[in-house]
């Protein structure tokens, strides 16, 4: 016969501060864990975001990142004019020749850090279609002007409306912060490409964008384009791009997330053991009494490890709830693979909360397994004698 | 019987729990300790630079490459006594997950500026010779298993195609936290690589020697107003405040460890705390018999308090002893990642209290609960 749960609740409430400081100590793991793993999420979802399946991304052969790339105007010319681009309804191909640079500039707090600038052609807000102008006005092309993605406005030095940001010789106007769905080009200051391949550095391009007029064509236009012998370029869906600068980074954090959680949880678990076990040895009497009633020993293994899941459960919430806040937190870094600043949320995701449930019941069992079976083990006699 | 015989007496009571909790502690003071001694040495990575030593930069960010013919304005500066040049190479070795640094030096004014490079005269001489020759770190080479004399070929992703090293010298670092994990070759076959791809002419950033430290900022601030007005602006800083810059790139991630860090000796606190007070509580009725054989509430106390302070001191000790272990001893690194990572003196001191911290908090209520039982109600007290 099973022992009713109503029983470990009560034997809990009646011990308010025992369980609430073990709950709390597994609820800590569990919020460190969310937090950090919140944190990589968000990084990793800014940049997995920012790349389309259809578009087509086109380094210089070997580059990794745009900072070490080059594209010349003779091969930007040729690459324009593959019949697998998109074209827009007058006719010009939807590309993007983009100028790519990360400029050292001050974060708010004076902290310097380097802050991608990318000049992209006319078409580039129809290949990139989900940059919106949230105030302000687009830049004009050829014009000394920039607009700001929106995660620097407020992070980084001169970037409101009105405000001079100075590249080399030259000073920009910011006339425009655009929104790019919470993405990486939130991260960037957009220009006229011509403009701003004066000020860094000389007629060459960084990367090209393509949309592709048919999403399963890039297979076909990448052979076509690797296997053109004027070229010296390779092909990637911005998608992947995109994954892979987040790569580096994404497991540092998500390394540092585990090794830091994984030390953290071992002594949750000791707290577990010792709390479980104080309850086991204080309850002697009761144990006897179980059994004396016709209570199986299996029962009440069940029951005792019930209770530890009880109250990891209660600790796994917590932490949960603990955790909602941080949600949405912005925060920057450098990403090193593209060297550039980036402006991401803290991101809560539910499967990382019900990874933390998970954990907090696993710290919970491993705590509780030994109390329970030496509890179910109780000699009856001595039980009843004690205490 | 003596206190402290009834002190050892009563944790031995309870070994397994006794145990538990000290091991609970040892697992805070670690964690503590380990991301303290991150942090710190991220920190400081800037006391490694030489203030002796200036760096001249692209303005725009290191990124930018400065033209060659900057040199001779430089090395004509007062002040200065020699100078070197280098270049980020940017080459991969087999995949990119295996990143390290790997750059282009002038090579003899480069040894002669960091004799933090030690490097066997044999080995100096093998590398000055061959004209595709390198250096690696210590650390480098051990990653890889890599020995003098073997070639080693890195995918350009700056300068496109493979193009290969022969390994001439390992280098050790004179001085702790200086950098073990690059590849140093002659910035003479970058200048072959580069002109092959058209990009001839640049260096990445200079590097000078002064010979007053005290003059350095006179000296970057006359170098920066020689260009101040030309195509490529310069910025030149001690080397300190260059790596510095690094560090400050990383944002507020140190603010989420610290904040971390809190959360953990919290957790750890709170847990220690209860399984401490649980197993003072249960004891009521040894006190009560403590008491009616004539130890006074004061003997009482101090027997509850040694109790927690040995525990607390085990687990500190513990904890403190593994972060020595894996930092001091065992020279982890991170993978190349951070290096020179050491425990220092002051996050010891810090450990030290939180560890009497816990020690009193835990200690303190049940401790006090104790001297005031009654004697009385202890014995019919049911635990």
């Amino acid at each position: 016969m099973k022992i009713p749960i109503i029983y470990n609740i009560r034997s809990l409430i009646q011990r308010p501060a025992t369980t609430l400081a073990t709950a709390l100590g597994i609820a800590f793991v569990v919020l460190t864990f969310i937090g950090m793993l919140a944190l990589a999420n968000g990084f990793r979802a800014a940049l997995v975001s920012t790349g389309r399946d259809d578009n087509v991304l086109v380094l210089r052969k070997g580059a990794d990142t745009e900072i070490s790339s080059g594209i010349s105007r003779e091969h930007a010319a040729i690459l324009r004019s593959f019949e697998e681009i998109a074209r827009l309804p007058d006719g010009r191909p939807m590309v993007s020749s983009d100028v790519y640079v990360v400029v050292a500039k001050p974060r708010v707090n004076g902290s310097e850090t380097h802050m991608p600038v990318r000049g992209v052609s006319p078409e580039a807000t129809a290949v990139r279609d989900r940059i919106r102008i949230i105030e302000g006005r687009m830049f004009e092309p050829g014009r000394p002007e920039v607009i700001v993605g929106k995660g620097f406005v407020g992070r980084m030095r001169d970037t409101n409306i009105g405000d001079k940001l100075r590249f080399g010789q030259q000073d920009f106007t910011v006339v425009g912060h655009f929104d790019a769905d919470g993405s990486a080009f939130e991260s960037e200051v957009w220009g006229d490409n011509e403009t701003l391949m004066n000020v860094f550095r000389g007629p060459v391009y960084q990367s090209m964008v393509l949309r592709l007029a048919d999403p399963g064509a890039f297979d076909r236009l990448k052979a076509r384009v690797e296997g053109d012998p004027r070229l010296q370029v390779d092909v990637e869906r911005e998608s992947t791009f995109y994954a892979e600068q987040s790569a580096l980074l994404t497991n540092v954090l998500r390394f540092i997330a585990i090794f830091v959680t994984a030390i953290m949880a071992f002594g949750a678990v000791f707290g577990a053991i010792n709390t479980m076990d104080a309850m086991v040895a204080a309850r002697g009497r009761e144990i006897a009494l179980l059994r004396t009633l016709g209570f199986r020993r299996r029962s009440i293994m069940a029951s005792f490890l019930a209770e530890a899941l009880l109250v990891a459960l209660v600790g796994g919430l917590i932490g949960c709830l603990l955790s909602l806040p941080i949600n949405g937190i912005q925060t920057s870094t450098t990403n090193w693979q593209s060297f550039g600043e980036v402006t991401f949320a803290f991101r809560v995701t539910p499967a990382s909360l019900v990874a933390g449930i998970v954990f907090a019941l696993v710290m919970g069992l491993i705590g509780g397994l030994m109390p329970a079976w030496r509890a179910a083990r109780a000699t009856v006699a001595v039980g009843l004698r004690r205490g | 019987m003596t206190r402290t015989t009834l002190v050892l007496a009563n944790l031995k009571r309870r070994l397994r729990r006794t145990i538990l909790t000290v091991l609970g502690l040892a697992t805070a003071i670690f964690l503590f300790v380990a991301l303290r001694t991150f942090l710190h040495t991220l920190q400081t990575v800037g006391d490694v630079g030489s203030e002796s030593r200036l760096i001249t930069s692209a303005k725009l960010g290191i990124v930018f490459p400065l033209p060659m013919a900057y040199r001779t304005r430089i090395e004509s500066q007062p002040g200065v006594h020699t100078v070197s040049y280098a270049s980020w190479f940017g080459g991969v070795y087999q995949d990119p997950s295996n990143f390290f640094a790997n750059f282009a030096v002038d090579a003899e004014s480069y040894l002669a500026l960091y004799p933090e490079i030690v490097l066997p005269e044999d080995q100096k001489q093998a590398w000055m010779a061959d004209r595709t020759g390198a250096i690696i770190g210590r650390r480098l080479a051990e990653r890889f298993g890599w020995q003098i004399g073997q070639t080693v070929t890195l995918t350009g992703t700056i300068y496109p195609g493979d193009h290969t090293f022969n390994i001439r010298g390992i280098y050790h670092a004179g001085k702790k936290g200086f950098d073990e994990i690059s590849l140093l070759f002659h910035h003479r076959y970058l200048d072959e690589i580069a002109r092959a791809n058209g990009m001839e002419g640049l260096v990445g950033w200079y590097v000078m020697g002064v010979s007053d430290a005290e003059a350095a900022p006179a000296i970057a601030q006359a170098i920066d107003q020689a260009y101040e007005n030309s195509a490529t602006p310069t910025r030149t800083q001690t080397e300190q405040a260059f790596n510095l810059a690094f560090v400050g790139m990383y944002g507020n991630i140190g603010f989420f460890l610290n904040a971390i860090g809190l959360a953990v000796v919290f957790a750890i606190l709170m847990v220690t705390a209860n399984t401490m007070a649980m197993s003072a509580r249960e004891r009521f009725s040894d006190i009560a018999v403590l008491k009616t054989l004539g130890f006074t509430d004061g003997d009482v106390m101090r027997i509850v308090l040694s109790e927690a302070l040995v525990v607390a001191t085990l687990g500190f000790v513990l904890g403190l002893g593994g972060a020595f272990l894996v930092f001091n001893l065992a020279d982890f690194d991170m993978g190349g990642f951070v290096p020179g990572l050491s425990v220092t003196p002051s996050i010891v001191a810090i450990a030290a209290g939180i560890a009497l911290l816990i020690a009193v908090a835990s200690g303190a209520v049940p401790a006090w609960q104790s001297s005031k039982l009654k004697v009385v109600e202890a014995l019919r007290y049911v635990a």
